[in-house]
């Protein structure tokens, strides 16, 4: 269950999302789906010229093209799921559901990834099935249970069906409709979407009242105790938070008996050949999703292994992990906390990390100012919603495990460190002097 | 939905915190029924036509033109397992290795089809103690496959291998197996340090575990267990492959870690008339193989820590693994396959953690690295 939205946050998100336009029509999303500008603050130019692919440069007629498409639902078998359907910009071009509905209201396995920041991915999707965002496209198109066409043909067809679309490719390409095309086209709009002006990037960029005292805390926690800069790199010249590696930190492990859904993973994938839309298939149709990077490897070590996500816009793409099935910052956090679920494929790098509930409280407010400033009001909204909450409801919470279960206490779980020092927002590279 | 499902690892930890937090700990053999009773439900194979669930490659390679005639003919090859060097303490100090040996243990119980038997290389304890031991046993206990033992220097240098030894028995034997003799080693004996410094059995047990001291000897299969192992061969054909198991590695690598057989020499020449010997070796922690002669060795790896490359002493053929990550635990850690061919000779796969498995053929070392070369890690070691 996720929690109840502002009847205001309601209003907007209808009004801005707009089930259907034509490209005459042009009502559009609104402002809040254009493309961003450079000029942010955070914004990392060298990578950013690095990620531009040779054979799609961008150009404003191509982007324009790639944000019609965005927004059509003709993309789709029922005419009713268009992209933005699970990856609308009000919401952090998420859905804010667990898991991702899609044509003819089934459920995939999955929850919608962020187009915000995207274009940085070394992979796409949760289990980086597809190597570039041009790539990804086809995934959601021709899956059954998402905007089901039947082949990418028929979503050709479709498109060339529509005269102003003949036209623009034209223009934008020399030459008809073809896939391809439309894979270029919409990845250069998604690759206009940039979040890198939240107050944090301000705070690194010299201010040091961009953000509260409690989020600073909360960074120090980020670097030191939390162990969360492992996984979630950020550096000022790729300042993604994000290492692009795929980690098993035990979401699936809850109900899933990982060695025998591997046996059948290869087994079904065996028979089926194993292409792309065979493991798009798995991915999301079946409970195989949660052997996650597995089913692209077919490595152990893979399984159950999930992308490390930006933190970027946390609280506009609620609910959290590949499942959705975290509500809140704090449930999240309690999960890494008591050292994830235990199971034989758990990273090694997860560990119980004996976070206070001051220092859960700090790394939120850390998270929080991760937010760009189109998203501030409804981040806010949520960040009270899940405070609220998570005063009284918290799951995912195992205090003595999360303190080494030894009994002992935080910081005492036995000389061989399984829990770290208490923590400072000192340097530590000053401590101990005269 | 699916029935919770508990690795080992869950319900160690489960039965840890039981004992731990003043709860009604289960006893031994209560334990035991209780995972009895749960894996025998979770773990009925499936009906599925049994392939490797790590992709095992059927390893069909032709002979290489070294072996000659091999007279194994007809004999089948088989696969076995390995687990080692988990160095436990016990269970109230840390969980950190305890997770790691049951991740090996489901490991190799996730294997299909399953290996002829399992071969602990040693070092199951840390510091010698009964109660480490012990914990070993009861995680082993869960491997499905037979377990063969075999001592380090861990396990020994506290009370000199009483404890080990009542609970698995003499530190060396053999045995046959399809057509195989295999000799298992106790190959960390050393020369008496502790008498004349008057040393407690704690203090020797702590010398010996330092790994850069001057005081302890250097390790020796010894006088007597050379005398063993020379009659043991007396029967065996040099035709019939000879796969031996040693806790140090039997050759010369880094004298100040002990990397380091002090009899080597004389141990390979007992070795040397046979056509095909295989050596595996713990005690290294670390992706290690080298041939010298008709012997060919191969390092195991660790399920506690990796050790960094020794400064000098590596052998050429071995290609060095990559750096562990420091913020993984089980980076640079694993367990292993050997498949031992139709024609003897025998080919390793290192399974390791957190990484792509590394499949390091007989072919290469036989060869002398001139075929079959491994692939080369993408960054750089230590």
């Amino acid at each position: 269950m996720k929690p109840a939205r502002t009847l205001l946050f309601s209003i907007l998100a209808a009004t801005v999302v707009v089930a259907s336009f034509t490209l005459a029509g042009a009502q559009g999303p609104g402002p809040i789906a254009d493309p961003k500008s450079e000029k942010q603050a955070g914004f990392p130019a060298d990578l950013y010229s690095w990620v531009i692919p040779p054979d799609n440069p961008q150009t404003p007629a191509k982007i324009a093209l790639g944000k019609a498409l965005f927004f059509d639902d003709r993309l789709s078998a029922d005419g009713k799921i268009s992209c933005d359907h699970c990856h609308a910009p009000a919401k952090g071009f998420t859905d804010q559901l667990p898991t991702s509905m899609g044509i003819r209201a089934q459920f995939g396995q999955r929850n919608a990834p962020t187009v915000l920041n995207a274009l940085f991915n070394v992979t796409q999707f949760w289990d980086g099935r597809a190597p570039s965002l041009e790539a990804q496209v086809q995934g959601p198109v021709t899956n059954p249970v998402e905007m089901g066409m039947k082949s990418t043909d028929d979503a050709v067809a479709k498109v060339k069906a529509i005269p102003e679309y003949g036209k623009q490719f034209q223009d934008v390409f020399g030459h008809d409709v073809t896939f391809a095309d439309i894979e270029r086209a919409i990845a250069a709009y998604e690759r206009t979407q940039l979040a890198f002006d939240s107050p944090f990037d301000k705070f690194i960029a010299g201010d040091p009242s961009a953000i509260s005292d409690s989020a600073k805390r909360g960074w120090s926690i980020f670097n030191g105790k939390g162990r969360c800069m492992s996984c979630h790199a950020w550096n000022p010249t790729q300042p993604l938070f994000t290492d692009q590696k795929f980690h098993n930190i035990g979401v699936s492990a809850h109900n899933a008996n990982f060695v025998p859904l591997a046996r059948k993973a290869l087994d079904t994938l065996s028979q089926s050949g194993g292409n792309a839309e065979e493991i798009d298939k798995l991915a999301i149709g079946t409970d195989m999703s949660g052997l996650g990077r597995f089913l692209v490897t077919k490595q152990p070590h893979d399984i159950g292994a999930f992308r490390t996500m930006s933190l970027r816009n946390l609280l506009v793409t609620q609910p959290y992990f590949h499942d959705g099935s975290q509500v809140t910052l704090w449930d999240t956090i309690d999960h890494y906390n008591k050292g994830g679920v235990q199971n034989p494929y758990l990273d090694g790098g997860i560990v119980p990390l004996g976070l206070s509930e001051a220092e859960e409280d700090d790394l939120v407010a850390f998270l929080a100012s991760l937010t760009s400033p189109e998203y501030a009001d409804a981040a806010k909204q949520e960040y009270d919603l899940q405070f609220k909450r998570s005063r009284t409801n918290r799951p995912q919470r195992d205090t003595a495990a999360a303190n080494g279960d030894n009994g002992r206490g935080p910081g005492l779980a036995g000389p061989f460190g399984d829990i770290g020092p208490p923590q400072t927002d000192e340097n530590p590279a000053l401590l101990g002097g005269d | 939905m699916a029935a919770r499902h508990k690795s080992v690892e869950t319900k160690y930890m489960e039965d840890r915190d039981a004992a731990l937090r003043g709860l009604r700990g289960l006893d031994r053999r209560t334990f035991l029924k209780v995972l009895a009773a749960t894996t025998g439900a979770v773990m009925a194979k499936s009906l599925m036509p049994p392939h490797s669930f790590q992709l095992v490659e059927v390893a069909n390679a032709a002979p290489d033109k070294t072996a000659g005639a091999a007279g194994m003919a007809g004999k089948p090859p088989f696969t076995f397992a390995y687990i080692s060097d988990s160095h436990l303490y016990q269970r109230t100090l840390n969980q950190r290795f305890v997770r790691a040996v049951a991740r090996a243990v489901d490991d190799v119980n996730a294997l299909d089809p399953q290996p002829d038997f399992v071969l602990f290389g040693g070092d199951l304890a840390q510091l010698g103690r009964r109660e480490e031991l012990d914990l070993g046993m009861q995680l082993l206990a869960e491997v499905k496959a037979p377990v063969k033992m075999m001592v380090g220097e861990h396990d020994w240098f506290y009370d000199m291998g009483d404890a080990w030894q009542e609970m698995f028995g003499p530190p060396n034997y053999s045995f046959d197996w399809k057509g195989v003799h295999v000799v298992v080693l106790m190959s960390v004996h050393e020369k008496d340090f502790w008498t004349a410094r008057k040393m407690t059995p704690a203090e020797r047990m702590h010398t010996v575990a330092g790994l850069d001291n001057g005081i302890q000897s250097r390790f020796e299969v010894g006088d007597d267990e050379r005398k063993w192992l020379a009659a043991d061969l007396a029967k065996v054909p040099h035709t019939t492959p000879l796969l031996v198991f040693s806790h140090s590695p039997l050759y010369k690598y880094y004298r100040n870690w002990n990397f380091w057989t002090d009899d080597a020499e004389q141990v390979q020449a007992i070795l040397k008339p046979y056509q095909h010997v295989t050596v595996i070796h713990g005690h290294t922690h670390q992706m290690l193989y080298n041939q010298i002669g008709n012997i060919s060795f191969y390092g195991m790896l660790s399920t506690a820590w990796p050790w960094p490359y020794a400064p000098t002493g590596l052998p050429p053929l071995t290609i060095q693994m990559n750096r562990a990550d420091p913020f993984d635990q089980f980076d640079g850690l694993g367990d292993g396959r050997i498949n031992v061919r139709a024609d003897g000779l025998a080919d390793k796969i290192y399974s390791l953690w957190d990484r792509n498995p590394v499949t390091v053929k007989a072919d290469y070392l036989v060869s002398h690295g001139k075929i079959a070369r491994p692939p080369a890690p993408q960054f750089a070691s230590y």
